[in-house]
């Protein structure tokens, strides 16, 4: 384990402390600045270091706090994004070769908002190319690592931004969550992840892989402090047609309400066969902790779930091979020159991609072929269906639901590159959120036998991050002491 | 006739079949899916943004104001407006961005409608859909097409721009009524304001569908879909020539492919582009980006009582006042001067004078201005007998170009009732019996002078002076 992991202060107190002028947004971010210098080296959080950006920005802050002016709720907090998300002037490569060195001419809706927030953006995390995969192994460039055991993988896709909040490099970051993108990483890194409803926040400067399961939302050390960004970063946004119109939740007020008389199910599908022991036991824990402090928890059967990852694995790869065919060398991003047009575009693509991307644009051309349209993706759209409709009997019964996150805590690089369905596995908890467009989020409970982290999920209704948070808040303090 | 196959169709035992395919652009201030603007001309690569150019993190959101012009177009094309929903057709080309176009597939916005051509006949119309256009490319070298070129270079500022794609059924049996159906939906177009209609800028791009059958057959024959097809000139040679090429494969025993065929109109015939069996899968499925359009009842009656009166329209309305035919109002409803006319008959003129004026005397734009009273005094000197048609038309000229009432104009010149009025109004039969000769005529082919000169001898029996009918018919010119 990396020597001090968490032991930092939340972004709560950051932007507390800057606010009032104790300390100033430059010293925070040279604090930041210099663990990222001494340990990133070991783990590969980051792409890219934004130091004169961040710095720029951090200045900007402190001098609209000596202006008596109020930089905004996420004052002076260093914040790393995921390297699928545009920032403007500033390479955004998605992990992948055929966009090294690819600057955007303009900052994703959710770069606009932290910055309107105070926040400070420090820099692009590593991730899975084109956040394809579940252990960030599958970057061109380089995995990251797992802050608490460098032999391990980090979870993905979203890999670099849970690595950075857990070595403390951040206290926050934001991943995007297809199948269980940043929930997974999340529960292996021993961080909070939060997967909001689809439409909350705004997909608009975020490099698609699946349009329609695609969501953005927060690492953090704390429940409190993933609310405090995604309250900054959530709500209506014109430039992304998916995007809710209603007020997104207000979640502080209720961050301590307490489960007293909240009906929770545990979900059957999810602590069988594939689960490990120790994992299922965590969160038979996290349930009976959730009973203790007031709530009522059964176990609840969605049938449906059964078939998430199958259905995924044929929609994600379908929006995956048309989002991805802009990638021609035309336009922009890397270009490998051939004699024909046609060529260009083949070698283009040949060398740009890597094996896991190529093997879902593959999958995903053929199920939207014609003559296999009805059988692959029509019918991965009816599950799709089914799992909405039995989530929506369950949520009759139950205000929120639990399940662990991941099947297992953090595996050694390397384990699983061999086998994808092996890998594929690891989001089976995950998926059927993302099918069901709901919101979901993992908190840290205790460890495994091996001592890595634990997480569990807890799962909500569609704009139901209210309660979704208030029992995270619930499981969060009653998580077992020296947890991780 | 076709310029190359050189065989005649024998209409007798054949039958042509057309369905056409529209690609109209709408006149929306920006692209259907973003702020960029849309405009014709303009530097290269000037009118884009983010998502004209597919790059990553950009998303397309629909321009209401191309919605509300497919409306409009729906209505008028007597189509059901419902609740639509777009896809991505997709394909690796440079001019397409994304590699993938977006377009409505199987919920299209407008369906199931006609449209009623100036000689009464009804064309259906199968949908209208909204879709983006691609940007153009230019291949620099070899043979001006893209596998042989050099380089190419792409001109992105009309990728993105709104198209309304208008599918009609294969109701239509004849080039010229092709020509007529293109005319007559242009017309639809710029009346609702939903598209310029240039064709010579592409605002305006026809594919047609061409089939025979022997006369009286109930089965369509096998389609050819022709492409680049850029004029109404264009679109009734390349038919013709289509339909022969496919009744010559006929008529040695061949079948006719089902195939998409390039027209070269230089050459005056197609050429096979692609066979059925090599067409493109487009992997076609609902755009996750976008949601579905349900423009609701409300918005679809409010743009219905704001729609204009449409050309068709128009015609009955003119026939109905003026007891003319139907189709000898198309003309003077094209010129846009039928409110003129209308506004004259009310006012007392003679409907038929009135028609033939606006038909042979008068064009659209300054004299769609024309005082409708002074119009209907005008008409009434004539049909009073003060004035013969000749003065009529100089005074008519006039009033259009000074704004002076047909009394001054006509006191001015001296004009006083002559009497040829007899030999005027023979005149006036034989240009409505021989309507091509007199328009060959009136586009300087002397020739047919002596074809006139000669009715109007034969009329008379020889009575008339041939300087007089000389003059009166060069008068008219």
């Amino acid at each position: 384990m990396t020597s001090n992991p968490g032991a930092h202060l939340t972004a709560i107190d950051i932007a507390a402390s800057v606010r009032s002028g104790e300390r100033t947004a430059g010293d925070v971010l040279e604090e930041h600045l210099e663990r990222i210098a001494s340990s990133d080296a070991e783990i590969h959080a980051f792409n890219h270091v934004m130091v004169d950006e961040a710095r720029h920005c951090a200045q900007a802050v402190d001098t609209a706090v000596k202006a008596g002016e109020d930089p905004g709720p996420l004052a002076g907090v260093p914040v790393a994004l995921k390297d699928n998300m545009c920032t403007r002037a500033v390479p955004t490569t998605c992990s992948s070769r055929i966009l090294q060195g690819w600057k955007p001419p303009y900052d994703a809706t959710v770069v606009q908002r932290l910055g309107m927030a105070g926040a400070v953006v420090i820099g692009k995390t590593n991730m899975d190319e084109f956040a394809m995969g579940s252990s960030t192994e599958n970057s061109a460039f380089g995995p990251t690592r797992n802050p608490w055991d460098t032999s391990c993988v980090p979870g993905g896709s979203s890999g670099g931004s849970a690595a950075a909040v857990a070595a403390g490099f951040v206290p926050i970051s934001l991943g995007s969550d297809t199948g269980g993108s940043i929930r997974q990483p999340a529960a292996l890194c021993g961080v909070v992840g939060v997967k909001p409803t689809y439409g909350a926040v705004s997909r608009f400067g975020l490099i698609a892989f699946a349009s329609s399961l695609d969501q953005i939302g927060p690492f953090a050390n704390t429940v409190a402090d993933a609310a405090l960004v995604l309250e900054a970063i959530a709500g209506h946004d014109p430039a992304d047609s998916t995007s809710i119109r209603e007020p997104f939740a207000e979640l502080f007020p209720h961050l301590d309400d307490g489960v007293s008389g909240t009906r929770i199910g545990l979900i059957t599908e999810m602590m069988g066969e594939g689960i490990d022991a120790d994992v299922a036991a965590r969160t038979r824990e996290a349930a009976d902790a959730l009973e203790a402090a007031g709530a009522t928890v059964q176990e609840v059967s969605i049938p449906a779930v059964n078939y998430g990852l199958s259905a995924y694995y044929l929609v994600a790869p379908a929006e995956a091979s048309s989002n991805l065919a802009r990638y021609d060398g035309v336009r922009y991003g890397n270009r490998v020159e051939g004699n024909t047009t046609d060529e260009m575009m083949f070698a283009t693509r040949t060398e740009g991609f890597g094996d896991e991307v190529k093997r879902r644009i593959m999958l995903g051309a053929y199920a939207l072929s014609a003559g296999y349209y009805d059988a692959f993706y029509g019918k991965a759209l009816k599950v799709r269906t089914l799992i909405r409709a039995d989530f929506q009997v369950a949520y009759e019964k139950f205000d929120v639901l639990l399940s662990p996150t991941s099947p297992s805590t953090a595996f050694p690089l390397g384990d699983k590159t061999a086998d994808p369905m092996a890998m594929y596995l690891n989001d089976v908890c995950t998926i059927p959120t993302n099918l069901a467009g709901h919101p979901a989020i993992s908190v840290p409970f205790g460890t495994g036998d091996d001592g890595l982290s634990i997480g569990v999920q807890v799962l909500a209704p569609p704009q139901g991050e209210q309660q979704m948070f208030t029992a995270a808040a619930v499981l969060e303090s009653a998580a077992p002491g020296g947890a991780r | 006739m076709s310029d190359a196959s050189g065989s005649t169709i024998d209409l007798e035992k054949w039958e042509i079949v057309v369905g056409l395919e529209v690609h109209a652009e709408l006149s929306t201030r920006t692209k259907l899916f973003s702020s960029a603007i849309n405009q014709f001309g303009g530097e290269p690569n000037t009118n884009i943004d983010p998502l004209t150019l597919g790059l990553p993190g950009s998303l397309p959101v629909l321009n209401e104001q191309a919605v509300e012009l497919a409306i409009r177009v729906g209505l008028a094309l007597n189509c059901a407006v419902r609740p639509s929903e777009f896809s991505r057709k997709n394909y690796f080309y440079p001019d397409l961005p994304k590699d993938y176009q977006i377009s409505q597939f199987d919920r299209p916005i407008d369906a199931e409608g006609h449209l009623e051509l100036p000689d009464g006949s009804v064309i259906g119309v199968e949908r209208a859909h909204l879709e983006e256009d691609t940007g153009k490319s230019t291949h620099v070298g070899g043979g001006g097409r893209i596998h042989d070129a050099g380089h190419s270079t792409i001109d992105y500022n009309r990728a993105g721009v709104p198209l309304l794609e208008i599918v009609g059924k294969p109701d239509i049996r004849s080039a010229d009524q092709a020509k007529a159906y293109v005319s007559e939906l242009r017309a639809i177009l710029i009346a609702v304001g939903a598209s310029d209609g240039k064709m010579e800028e592409g605002s305006m791009r026809v594919d047609c569908n061409v089939s025979v059958r022997a006369r009286g057959a109930s089965e369509l024959g096998t389609r050819c879909e022709v492409k680049n097809v850029n004029s109404l000139r264009s679109l009734g040679r390349a038919i013709e020539y289509e339909a022969a090429r496919q009744v010559d494969l006929i008529s040695a025993g061949e079948d006719v492919q089902q195939q998409t065929r390039h027209w070269n109109e230089d050459e005056g015939r197609t050429h096979k582009l692609r066979s059925k069996e090599e067409a493109d899968d487009y992997r076609f499925f609902p755009d996750p980006d976008l949601v579905e359009v349900d423009p609701g009842e409300e918005w679809i009656d409010r743009v219905r009582a704001a729609m204009p009166v449409l050309p068709a329209a128009r015609r009955h309305r003119l026939a109905e006042a003026s007891g003319v035919d139907l189709a000898k109002t198309a003309i003077v409803v094209e010129r846009g001067l039928d409110e003129l006319c209308l506004a004259a008959i009310r006012a007392g003129a003679d409907p038929v004078r009135t028609l033939t004026h606006a038909e042979h005397n008068l064009s659209g734009g300054r004299s769609s201005n024309l005082d409708p009273d002074g119009f209907a005094s005008l008409v009434g000197m004539e049909t009073g007998g003060e004035l013969t048609a000749t003065q009529a038309k100089q005074v008519l000229a006039e009033m259009v170009s000074s704004g002076d009432s047909p009394a001054d104009i006509a006191q001015a010149r001296g004009f006083e009732a002559m009497d040829n009025s007899e030999l005027e109004g023979i005149v006036d039969e034989l240009v409505a019996a021989n309507p091509d000769e007199w328009q060959r005529f009136i586009e300087g082919d002397s020739k047919v002078m002596g074809f006139f000169v000669g009715q109007v001898m034969k009329a008379t029996r020889g009575q008339a002076d041939g300087k007089v009918v000389t003059k009166l018919l060069n008068s008219r010119r």
